[in-house]
């Protein structure tokens, strides 16, 4: 019996935005679309555990769904005519809904993906509905994943799917003149889903790293979707070298790991692997992207058996690819480390002071700077550095850290002395 | 579907433009408007007069009041609008970044009209 919910929740999961993503197509509305699918999977739990998981379980779900969604329609029409009557007006009913018209199976999620990170919508909400619709999680698990409240989540929802309807965003893959802009916003509402789990800070650990894991699934049905765009590979390339560091970003005792002071042991070898099939599969293209390169970054150090053997000229190189095709201060100040890297702490500094005023704010700038200048021996002006890194952190963890580097300094500098 | 391309910009930049390059401007909105009106749908169109024009009609104590000036004073001012009848929000996207205000910093607001279902 518990196998067979399990099954069910398997499917449930795994078929969802399948689902979903058709039934949007027959039907032409979300509301409708999500109500059918919940029934549906109401009648495999009640009747799977009798009958056995049917040998295609997609495929029943979705006839199921559409057998109630139409007979909802059919309750409506009836409802409908009995107020037509009594209102004394003729009835327009409900247009016929082919639901023979199968095909295009896959196009059904490459278009629900294109309507749900339509720029129209605002962010939050494209993430939200990504999650809830291709995703199948429910409102409480992206609540708890975003960290707000369950209702504000469900208002997000609710607001996104009222203005796919009533503002009239298309359901379908946009046309060429459109779809490189497009395109670029679906890869980035699936980048930010990954670097929000990625990052955490706060919340719960464990539901956080959920949102990595679907978002590298949703980076891999955009592949199987779309497989002659580089930047989508390049993506998914960049997520899997990213993720498989997870074990050994946080030490034992909770605390965050520089990418030198990581134990390479735990990094996850056959996802380095995909990773790095994907980049190389995505750069036969010859037309680079932003996700491309960083994936390279990201693949020449999990190819560096230890922090000394990292090729920092060549990733000092892709840096300066970056910052050519996206211009941004924060790029170049991970530049900066790699051309510290490769050439000597003072060329990183020289960029570092190019680019201080902009990223004051920015506590990892501060941090770096005071590394670079305790290499330099210019403990004084580190320690200034430390200390302003240290008012700008935003959680203990940070904090310890910042603390540690401090600490080990004031001994060296003090041995120096 | 219909939408509602509501224009703006601020007014007072505008009024600044020197006299050669404001003939340009009109001839820009005068080709926009022959091709918007050659590609889709327009329901209407029209320029507004500038707020300085304006009069704004409220109900105080049992009565209307009348004063003068827009409904609210803001940075950009509505300058003109479009009615436009296309098939969804992409080809209302797509007329509104043709208009050649947005250049010069003004903006298009894109609204659906609502629909009341007999």
């Amino acid at each position: 019996m518990s196998n067979t919910s399990a099954v069910t929740e398997r499917v449930f999961r795994e078929e969802y935005g399948r689902v979903f993503a058709t039934l949007v197509r027959v039907f032409g509305d979300f509301d409708v679309a999500e109500e059918a699918i919940q029934d549906a999977f109401l009648v495999a739990i009640d009747r799977w555990p009798d009958s056995g998981v049917p040998p295609n379980p997609a495929a029943w779900i979705t006839t199921t769904a559409k057998r109630k969604a139409i007979d909802g329609y059919r309750r409506e029409r009836v409802r409908a005519e009995k107020y037509a009557v009594l209102a004394g007006a003729s009835s327009n009913g409900h247009q016929e809904i082919d639901i023979l018209e199968d095909s295009s199976l896959q196009d059904d999620r490459l278009r629900l993906i294109f309507t749900c990170c339509h720029p129209a919508l605002a962010i939050e909400a494209q993430l939200a509905l990504t999650l809830r619709t291709l995703g199948g999680l429910n409102t409480r698990e992206i609540a708890r994943a975003f960290l707000v409240a369950e209702a504000t989540m469900a208002q997000r929802l609710v607001r996104a799917k009222r203005k796919i309807r009533v503002a009239g965003i298309p359901y379908r893959v946009p046309p060429d003149d459109l779809l490189p802009e497009r395109l670029a916003a679906v890869l980035a509402v699936i980048y930010l889903i990954f670097n929000e789990g990625y990052s955490a800070s706060e919340g719960d650990d464990l539901i956080r790293h959920d949102l990595c894991a679907e978002a590298i699934r949703l980076g891999r049905v955009l592949i199987a979707l779309m497989p002659d765009e580089p930047e989508s590979r390049g993506l998914l390339a960049l997520m899997l070298l990213h993720d498989s560091r997870r074990d050994a970003r946080i030490s034992s005792s909770g605390e965050p790991m520089l990418l030198e002071d990581q134990d390479r042991l735990l990094w996850d070898r056959s996802q380095i692997d995909e990773g790095l099939r994907q980049l190389t599969f995505a750069e036969r293209r010859r037309r680079p992207g932003q996700y491309q390169i960083q994936a390279a970054i990201a693949g020449e150090h999990a190819q560096s058996g230890t922090p000394d053997q990292t090729d920092w000229p060549r990733i000092a190189m892709l840096y300066g690819l970056l910052t050519k095709l996206n211009p941004s201060p924060v790029v170049e100040l991970n530049r900066a480390v790699a051309v510290a890297m490769a050439m000597g702490p003072e060329y990183g500094l020289e960029i570092i002071d190019s680019i201080r005023d902009e990223l004051d704010p920015y506590r990892w700038m501060h941090s770096t700077r005071a590394e670079l200048l305790r290499k330099l021996g210019r403990y004084d002006e580190a320690r200034e550095a430390f200390l302003h890194a240290l008012e700008l952190a935003e959680n203990a963890a940070e904090r310890s850290l910042l603390n540690k580097r401090l600490h080990e300094m004031e001994g060296t500098s003090r041995g120096a002395r | 579907m219909k939408y509602l391309l509501a224009i703006y910009g601020d007014e007072k930049a505008q009024e600044n433009i020197p006299p050669d390059q404001q003939e340009e401007f009109m001839a820009g909105w005068f080709k926009f408007d022959e091709e918007l009106r050659s590609s889709v749908n327009v329901l209407a169109g029209d320029g507004l007069q500038p707020t300085g024009t304006a009069t704004t009609v409220r109900f105080k104590d049992g009565g209307t009041v009348t004063s003068d000036g827009p409904f609210a004073e803001t940075k950009e001012q509505l300058g003109g609008y479009y009615l436009i009848d296309v098939d969804n929000l992409d080809d209302a996207i797509k007329a509104a970044g043709m208009m050649p205000n947005l250049p010069f910093g003004g903006s298009v607001e894109v609204r659906p009209v609502q629909v009341f279902e007999q």
